[in-house]
């Protein structure tokens, strides 16, 4: 017979279920992984100290490449701390508005989670599945800032600009034609609300139609069930958040606990889990999807009833709008200061987070008074998630190193900053 | 709801009488300033006191304070000026925690100045937070701040064998070295950097009451 004898093997940097650049280093005994030894920083880009060298309004497109599948949820705790420390009032048109594609983004996010992960654990054609949604909320974002990924949409003090009255049109090409168009385009025939009323509509059926494949799945029940359990106070003490944390049965969701914006005026709930392993991180992350319909319907709701201005009338941070700019020597000069100096945010400092679809992303500025930050500090949510992936795989085969990472939700836009 | 701060904070000077440096409430966060001397004992009393049972350390992270309240630069990296108010702060180095409570739902902000700037150290607080760890990495790779007691305090972000602690003030933004593949040596090279430093919008500081006439 021959030895078994520990391997060290090196999985990734370019490793498919690997979720980005993640080079592991793994001790295995057999197919038992005894340590695993994440190097990440293969796409540090120094965001942070880039930051410190750009007016606070150059950075907000920063913040899009960070966590590059939940780009607006990024800008808004950047936009948050911007507006928390130089006492910014926000209107609330604005505020409906960035919760409602914070929960776009969210849906958006998890359902790149549920297509990459069921992938990685064999389960193909979720990812054709959520793809097929994910492209009309795509088209949401384009809609509304004429980017489909790194939209740059929300603004210290609101938006960019308000949503808008018609939603782009498909064109007829060879591979569809005049009848197979009009088909297609049926649905974007009104406003962008009307077009979101559409999805919401549908969605509900979708996420049915994941769970159909999944939830009762004995290879997906195989694969997660009892993998990388992790009980409460350990989480916790890991620094987990979002659905990690409620993964774990504890409830604690900011949008809830610390409101910001106009979650407290909204009804929804949130689902916790009780193992704390791989299946009911993905029980939580389904019904949320769920729960963010919800409140999108809410939010369409209340922006059909209640016009109004979408970004704050101070121009010493939002620029005055375009007409008065060319008419106004006042404006023109707020304009000229705003976009050549940048807006100054007072001396202090500020932490402010938003429940991002991975858990807690906190944005911690650090100001003196100048046109760009002294120090800016992210917090992002997968960079505790990760460095826990040697308490969570220790034991675990070989094979459940892949299901971990995909339950971690781990982007390495935010990892490596 | 939240937890009330007043009443937090109250607390917190009852409970760290003689430890607290300084305590302020400002834009409804906390800030406790401490000595390094006491950190662990403030975290371990943090962590478990029935007032106060921060459970999660929720981020930590280094600053440099060094060139605070200055606008001059020179070369891509920005420098002290005499009237700035750096010297405001107690050194140049401080690691600032965000600690959590979910059972209260509370949070602190605690900063620690690291007493010798050219070789700022601090105790670990890994012990307390398991959270700590890479974190703590982070801040040594990124300000070169050493933490005693870290069981595995190696660098994190940067490339393997990088020199030089790339967040501090003093470190330029196009950094030292540029690496390009030599066809003649057949490798990966690394040669000081070709590009000029450049400064798009000058960085400027202006009085508090600037434009309010």
């Amino acid at each position: 017979m021959a030895e078994i004898k520990n391997y060290t093997m090196n999985f990734g940097p370019q490793h498919p279920a690997a979720h980005g650049v993640l080079r592991l280093v793994l001790e295995l005994d057999g197919e038992v992984v005894e340590r695993a030894d994440p190097h990440i920083g293969l796409l540090h880009r120094a965001t942070e100290k880039l930051a410190e060298h750009k007016t606070f309004l150059q950075s907000v497109p920063y913040m899009d490449r960070l966590d590059y599948v939940s780009m607006m949820c990024n800008e808004h705790a950047y936009v948050m701390a911007i507006e928390k420390l130089a006492g910014i009032e926000v209107p609330l048109r604005a505020q409906y508005i960035r919760v409602m594609f914070d929960e776009i983004t969210r849906i958006l996010n998890h359902l790149l989670w549920l297509g990459a992960s069921g992938m990685d654990l064999g389960a193909m054609t979720m990812f054709f599945y959520t793809f097929r949604e994910r492209e009309d909320l795509m088209d949401v974002y384009e809609a509304v800032s004429g980017a489909r990924m790194h939209a740059a949409y929300y603004r210290p003090g609101g938006v960019y600009r308000d949503l808008p009255d018609t939603m782009p049109q498909y064109q007829a090409s060879k591979i569809h034609n005049a009848s197979a168009i009009k088909r297609m385009n049926a649905n974007r025939q009104g406003s962008l609300l009307d077009f979101l009323e559409d999805f919401t509509n549908r969605f509900p059926a979708c996420v049915d139609e994941y769970e159909t494949l999944l939830t009762d799945n004995r290879i997906w029940k195989q694969r997660t069930v009892g993998i990388g359990v992790v009980s409460p106070e350990r989480a916790l003490a890991m620094g987990f958040t979002g659905p990690m944390l409620r993964g774990s049965g504890v409830e604690w969701d900011l949008r809830k606990k610390q409101p910001y914006e106009v979650y407290d005026r909204l009804d929804f709930d949130i689902p916790v889990g009780v193992e704390g392993d791989c299946y009911d991180r993905y029980l939580v992350r389904i019904e949320e999807m769920r729960q963010a319909n919800r409140i999108i319907r809410q939010c369409i709701d209340w922006l059909r009833k209640n016009p109004g201005p979408v970004i704050t009338e101070s121009h010493k941070f939002a620029p005055p709008k375009r007409e008065a700019m060319k008419q106004n020597m006042e404006e023109l000069i707020h304009h000229f200061k705003l976009f050549t100096e940048g807006m100054h945010v007072p001396a202090g400092e500020v932490y402010s987070a938003v429940e991002h679809p991975k858990g807690e992303f906190g944005i911690y500025l650090v100001s003196d008074g100048a046109n760009k930050p002294y120090r800016l500090k992210i917090r992002a949510p997968g960079y505790p998630h990760l460095a826990s992936l040697n308490e969570m795989s220790r034991g675990h085969m070989l094979a459940d190193v892949v299901a971990i990472i995909g339950t971690q939700d781990i982007v390495f836009g935010e990892i490596d900053r | 709801m939240a937890e009330d701060l007043n009443k937090l904070g109250e607390r917190l000077r009852e409970v760290f009488a003689g430890k607290a440096v300084s305590l302020e409430n400002r834009l409804g966060e906390l800030t406790l300033v401490i000595d390094a001397a006491d950190l662990l004992e403030v975290f371990t009393r943090l962590r478990d006191d029935e007032k106060f049972r921060f459970a999660q350390l929720t981020d930590l992270c280094g600053v440099d304070y060094s060139t605070y309240g200055s606008d001059a630069s020179d070369g891509g990296v920005y420098l002290a000026a005499d009237d700035a108010r750096a010297a405001e702060f107690k050194g140049r180095f401080a690691v600032v925690y965000h600690l959590l409570s979910v059972e209260r739902n509370a949070r602190l902000r605690v900063r620690v100045f690291a007493r010798d700037d050219a070789m700022p150290a601090l105790d670990s607080a890994i012990e307390v937070w398991p959270s700590a760890n890479w974190f703590e990495r982070e801040a040594f790779d990124l300000y070169g701040i050493v933490f005693l007691g870290h069981p595995d305090l190696r660098r994190i972000l940067t490339d393997y064998g990088f020199i030089g602690n790339p967040f501090r003030k003093d470190f330029p933004l196009s950094g030292h070295v540029e690496m390009r593949y030599d066809p003649a040596q057949q490798r990966v090279v690394y040669q000081p950097v070709s590009i000029e430093p450049r400064e798009i919008t000058p960085r400027i500081v202006r009085e508090e009451t600037y434009g309010c006439n």
